[in-house]
């Protein structure tokens, strides 16, 4: 298990290969990567990603423990960044293996879900009117509810 | 002495990223008011509740939690992680 929390850009190929070739005995290997998307309207110049140091790797740990246990994963990667980030640039990826896919896709999204609103993170969208904190949806709390 | 943290909006309306507090505070909410009764700031970051979020010691905690033995607090919006 790796978790990594970092203020660098991650080669996602790189990262996904060398995952790959580490897991011993699983048959299914998922990767998701957070992406940062231009706003609707267009015209987003960054996304600026401030974290707790000291919380956040803790935070991650823990869930990272739990999806381990609870789908018997052979292993598992986060890397989340934080800082000043382009739109396009990757800003997070899980990767999680396991014997069978329904295991390794089901703790991809348990991971993604729980990322989301419990490690501590918090996006601000940067454009030439200004920042605006991103504000939590009533959506990602409830998707916490079917886990 | 006990280190209060915060964070995203809750930071920029306090202004400082962290501070050193002195305070008589049995519990989360009691040192919320303790801080709102000093400056006009504070109240500003804590006027709705419902949209903060505390940490005691880097887990999340309730309004209500206790903080005796705490040394580090921290407040921030609802995280937006992933």
């Amino acid at each position: 298990m790796r978790i990594a929390v970092q203020a660098e850009s991650f080669d996602l190929g790189a990262e996904a290969n060398a995952f790959a070739a580490g897991v011993a005995g699983a048959g299914a290997v998922v990767t998701f990567t957070g992406v940062v998307r231009d706003l609707p309207e267009g015209g987003l110049q960054a996304m600026e990603i401030e974290h707790y140091p000291g919380m956040t790797q803790k935070a991650i740990t823990a869930i990272a423990e739990e999806a381990t246990q609870r789908w018997g994963l052979c292993d598992l990667l986060v890397i989340h960044r934080y800082g000043r980030l382009a739109p396009g640039e990757a800003i997070m990826m899980v990767a999680t293996a396991a014997a069978h896919r329904a295991a390794a896709f089901e703790a991809a999204e348990f991971l993604m879900d729980y990322l989301k609103s419990r490690a501590p993170f918090w996006k601000k969208e940067i454009t030439t009117a200004g920042g605006d904190w991103v504000a939590a949806k009533d959506a990602d709390e409830a998707a916490l509810d079917r886990w | 002495m006990m280190q209060v943290l915060y964070f995203a909006w809750v930071r920029e309306r306090i202004g400082v990223p962290r501070e050193a507090v002195e305070t008589e505070a049995a519990t989360v909410a009691d040192l919320v008011a303790d801080l709102i009764a000093r400056e006009d700031r504070y109240a500003a970051a804590f006027a709705d509740l419902s949209a903060l979020r505390v940490a005691l010691d880097q887990e999340l905690a309730e309004f209500d939690a206790p903080l005796a033995g705490v040394r580090e607090v921290a407040f921030f919006p609802p995280m937006t992680g992933g």
